[in-house]
């Protein structure tokens, strides 16, 4: 992507033709992989959303990214330098600037151990003094909304949306460059997740900070982020700005979320329910997708025998890139059925 | 992936984790036996290895002429058939089982703990490796292998102590494996890892830790066999040699004389025996202090506000009035809530977590969980009372008349079983027809519920369908008694987005086929717009406002709906997405601590004086209601519940 958008600086991350396989056993090996072949970049201060549903390996990537499950095969890059191989314990010093907040606020918390300790932490490892981390940890704790003092209680006596909030401090606290966020807010409560969100929004706005976004829900992305990279069974199926991808996809299965998502608006919501049961996808899971074709083919309602056989590259159509053969008649199809207002 | 609600019941009953366990003692020495068995093991540790400064006899002075004496003032505990102090005896001897134990303790925690740590972090291959080795120590006789070592280098205690270690390190190692390898998973440790601390550190600091429940209660219970061991084969003459004192030869000596003076068998039989129920005294006291079970007796609600009007109106097919759910001698937790869903139609209860939802819903079917009951109103159904049935005339509503699904459909189907023994059981049992018609009408059903090769589900088992297909065998399963009302709790908040719209589509055309009525849970305003007809919003345990879907989420009258809506980030094709979310400071209050007045009141932007006293809910949208005293000075004044302006939440004022 990087190769098409000519931009001056290089990216915060860097993403290329990875590849996760779970497991080592001849039987794994015969599975598709979880994350098949996928590549993009984060620009410094730029929030980019993975989104995808259960399967795509959106987690996986960011586990990748993070050092803790071993890509098979392609790199990553933190500003320039090639992270793929280094072990957790090299990134001490290589992944300073990358830090992750995790989905459930609960476990991601050690209960033994006070807000201050587990701010403290990853000062500790790059050799800050301890006042000068505490220092850190209070400060970082206010610039999230929360009071100083929480420095010296216990992940317990917190509500999910404050304990995420506390996470979020902890990715902040050393100044990353990259923050991966695993599902931030998925397991919070609407109001929480508002509030979660808007914080995620100031802090997208006025710190210099790149924001993997990893979440199943295309609305929150649409809100949070710049660019969206949507995924299908480990591939990327749609990739670009995230207005023309949720507004006018052109690919079956980014229309395919976007048509789900319901808005709560009943009248609306009736005339895009209509819409999208007209446009005649497939249930999932009704037959497992061939190895070699699209991975949607099985769903898709364009799908052809050439879907089914060869697999589509990733190509630019208009603002977008997706990787469909059909591509050029994806708008045909929305516009047909009357999913555009 | 997914809003989990919370069990409001679950909230209750459950204390949080931990919140000050510095001031306060542990919790094992809370509990009768843990303390009496931590002073009992702290008096004879004392009493043991000081005994050389207080004994009052030598351990071989001896006293010929009171021989197997009983207790007296000169010898407090007697004398054994020497003619020598029990008391200083018996006291001397606990130095060395109680030491020898500890190093078999040390020992195969030493061994064991750091093995079961690695195996968990370096993954399956070392875990395989380390797992076969151990299973060859577990197969070895630890007697057999204790007295050949004695034989090879003599009853050297300690060593031998050791040696019972490492054998037994191997038992140690697979039950730390397990605990270590389920707290590895957790996210926390993740963290950490990602923070870039060593390996070390991350065990020491976030894994051991959270070991330690687990690690005290395998070291007191092996420090009580190490007790028995160690008395055993003193028995047997492999201890120390006469004359220096030990538990088991003692046990031997009164062995002997146990005719002609049972008394030398209490004081050293009553002294091992103790310590080692003491030590496994606190290993239950430990234990107990995680698994603090809720035990809770079902009772019946008592009170309970007599249902009028039986009956109803005959377009209702269900009637909800003033419902109150409690927990037992608790706090309530649902609290005058009234609905009405008619056949064909589907009712929306909506709101967050803890605003007692599900504990409404759940009533519907007296599937309220134990110890929390329906403490007032009516549940009006073809003209009986739900909230008055016992068990058994529930039992014969749910299923046939109203039936359930959940949010996990995994819970509703017996992984054991396949999909037709599940749906042939309730078939025939509902209906009344054989194996052979049941099948067919199986099959039928899973047709009707949209999927495509029913001959091939029905063969399967539940692990080999995907989320959204066991959603569907689920609502099979539900329509097998042919129930006219559906109770939906959050049916599609575990299932992806294109799936769940699948689900909703399915649940609509079966209202509209069987005219099913249906009351659905859902957190998600967009699903409550997608399949609702009507909606009642709840909030800490009360309806705020209902009405018809259209009514309420066009046109919100409760403040807590306005809010709601603009927190939502989702918005229609065409329409510019909010820079900024709405949202509703502080938390929604927990049961039994809801304020007199209105309970949004704390968190509302158009809170007034007027707000702090009770009232009752206005009429609004129709045949709905609303819950909020200013409902009409909002409505003139044409308020809204604004988002926030960007940069707000960064460095804002510090919250509660």
């Amino acid at each position: 992507m990087s190769a098409l958008a000519a931009s001056p600086a290089p990216p915060a991350l860097e993403i290329r033709d990875l590849v996760v396989r779970y497991g080592a056993s001849r039987a794994a090996k015969r599975n598709p992989p979880a994350v098949d072949g996928v590549s993009f970049d984060i620009r410094p201060g730029e929030t980019v959303g993975l989104v995808g549903e259960s399967g795509s390996g959106k987690s996986t990537i960011g586990k990748a990214v993070l050092g803790l499950q071993p890509p098979s095969a392609g790199t990553v890059r933190l500003n320039g330098q090639d992270i793929t191989q280094s072990s957790l314990k090299q990134r001490r010093r290589l992944a300073v600037d990358l830090r992750v907040v995790f989905q459930d606020p609960y476990s991601s918390l050690n209960p033994t151990r006070t807000i201050g300790q587990t701010l403290v932490e990853p000062l500790r490892v790059l050799g800050v003094p301890s006042r000068e981390g505490e220092r850190r940890a209070r400060e970082t704790l206010e610039s999230v909304g929360l009071p100083a003092d929480t420095v010296e209680r216990y992940p317990s006596q917190f509500s999910g949306g404050q304990r995420q909030r506390i996470a979020i401090a902890r990715a902040l606290v050393c100044d990353p460059k990259v923050v991966v966020l695993d599902e931030p807010v998925s397991a919070l409560d609407l109001s929480t997740q508002a509030t979660v969100l808007n914080l995620l929004a100031d802090l997208r706005d006025q710190r210099d900070l790149g924001f993997l976004f990893i979440a199943h829900d295309l609305g929150v992305v649409r809100f949070l982020a710049q660019r969206v990279v949507v995924l299908y069974r480990g591939q990327v199926m749609e990739s670009g700005s995230v207005e023309p991808v949720t507004q006018a996809p052109r690919h079956p299965y980014t229309v395919a979320l976007t048509s789900a998502a319901p808005v709560p608006r009943p009248a609306e919501q009736t005339a895009r329910r209509q819409a999208r049961e007209a446009l005649g996808f497939r249930t999932a899971g009704a037959a497992a997708g061939s190895s070699t074709g699209c991975p949607f083919a099985p769903r898709c309602p364009l799908a052809t025998e050439e879907c089914r056989t060869e697999r589509p590259l990733l190509r630019r159509v208009e603002q977008s890139l997706t990787a469909c053969h059909h591509a050029e008649q994806v708008a045909a199809l929305t516009g047909a059925a009357g999913v555009r207002p | 992936m997914s809003v989990l609600p919370l069990d409001v019941a679950d909230e209750v009953a459950t204390e949080p984790a931990q919140p000050s366990r510095r001031r306060r003692p542990p919790g094992f020495l809370q509990r009768p036996g843990g303390l009496l068995g931590a002073v009992w093991l702290v008096l004879v540790v004392i009493a043991s290895f000081t005994a050389p400064l207080w004994r009052p006899y030598g351990v071989a002075t001896q006293d010929l002429a009171h021989r197997l004496a009983l207790p007296s003032a000169a010898h407090l505990l007697g004398t054994d058939p020497l003619g020598r102090d029990l008391l200083s005896r018996l006291a001397t001897a606990g130095a060395e089982p109680l030491l020898a134990s500890a190093v078999t303790v040390l020992v195969a925690f030493g061994i064991g703990l750091p093995l079961a740590l690695i195996a968990a972090e370096r993954g399956p291959r070392v875990e395989r490796v380390l797992s076969r080795t151990t299973e060859v120590f577990l197969a070895l006789p630890l007697i057999i292998i204790l007295l050949a070592v004695i034989g090879v280098i003599g009853s050297r205690t300690y060593v031998v102590m050791a040696v019972l270690g490492v054998l037994i390190s191997a038992a140690v190692y697979r039950i730390m494996l397990g605990v270590a390898q389920s707290v590895r998973q957790r996210l926390y440790v993740d963290a950490a890892r990602v923070n870039g601390l060593g390996s070390l550190r991350v065990n020491l600091v976030h894994v051991l830790p959270s070991m330690a429940t687990v690690a005290a209660v395998q070291a007191a219970q092996l420090f009580g066999i190490g007790l028995l061991i160690n008395a055993g084969l003193s028995f047997l003459g492999f201890g120390p040699a006469e004359p220096q004192p030990s538990w088991g030869l003692m046990i031997q000596d009164a062995s002997a004389h146990v005719y002609d003076d049972p008394w030398l068998m209490v004081p050293s039989g009553l002294v091992l025996s103790l310590t080692v129920v003491a030590a496994n005294e606190l290993v239950d006291a430990i234990a107990g202090r995680t698994t603090k079970g809720r035990v809770r007796t079902r009772t019946r609600p008592v009170a309970r506000v007599a249902a009028v009007d039986r009956g109803g109106r005959a377009s209702a097919a269900l009637e909800v009035r003033g419902l109150t759910v409690a927990v037992d001698g608790g706090p309530t937790l649902v609290s005058g809530v009234s609905f009405r869903v008619q056949p064909g139609r589907v009712l929306g209860l909506v709101g967050e977590s803890g605003c007692g939802k599900t504990m409404t819903a759940r009533s519907l079917l007296g599937l309220l969980p134990e110890g929390v009951s329906v403490a007032g109103g009516a549940i009006l159904w073809q003209g009986r009372d739900l909230a008055g049935l016992s068990e058994r005339e529930l039992n014969a509503v749910r299923g046939r008349e109203i039936a359930m699904i959940s949010q996990e459909p995994m819970v509703a189907l017996d992984p054991m079983f396949s999909i037709a023994y599940q749906l042939v059981r309730p078939l025939r049992r509902f209906r009344s027809i054989g194996r052979g018609e049941a099948r067919r009408v199986a099959a039928e059903l899973l047709s009707q519920v949209g999927i495509v090769d029913p001959e091939r589900v029905l063969r399967s088992y539940p692990h080999q369908l995907s989320g959204g297909m066991a959603q569907r065998v689920a609502i099979a399963l539900a329509l097998t008694g042919r129930p006219k009302l559906l109770v939906a709790d959050e049916p599609t908040t575990a299932l992806d987005v294109t799936v769940q719209a699948e689900i909703l589509s399915l649940l609509r055309g079966l209202v509209q086929e069987i005219d099913l009525a249906v009351v659905i849970v859902s957190h998600d305003l967009g699903v409550v717009a997608d399949i609702c007809d009507d909606v009642a919003v709840m909030y800490a345990g009360e309806v705020v406002e209902s009405g018809t879907a259209a009514a309420v989420l066009d046109d919100a009258a409760h403040p807590y709906t306005m809010a709601l809506l603009r927190a939502n980030p989702h918005v229609a094709e065409g329409h510019a997405v909010p820079v900024r979310l709405a949202s509703i400071a502080g938390t929604v209050p927990a049961p039994g601590s809801w304020p007199a007045g209105c309970r949004f009141a704390g968190r509302c932007r158009f809170a007034s004086d007027a707000c702090r006293v009770p009232f009752v809910p206005l009429p609004a949208h129709g045949g709905g209601s609303v819950l909020c005293i200013r409902a009409e000075d909002l409505a003139r004044e044409n308020a809204t519940w604004e988002r926030e302006r960007a940069g707000a939440e960064v460095g804002a004022e510090v919250r509660a």
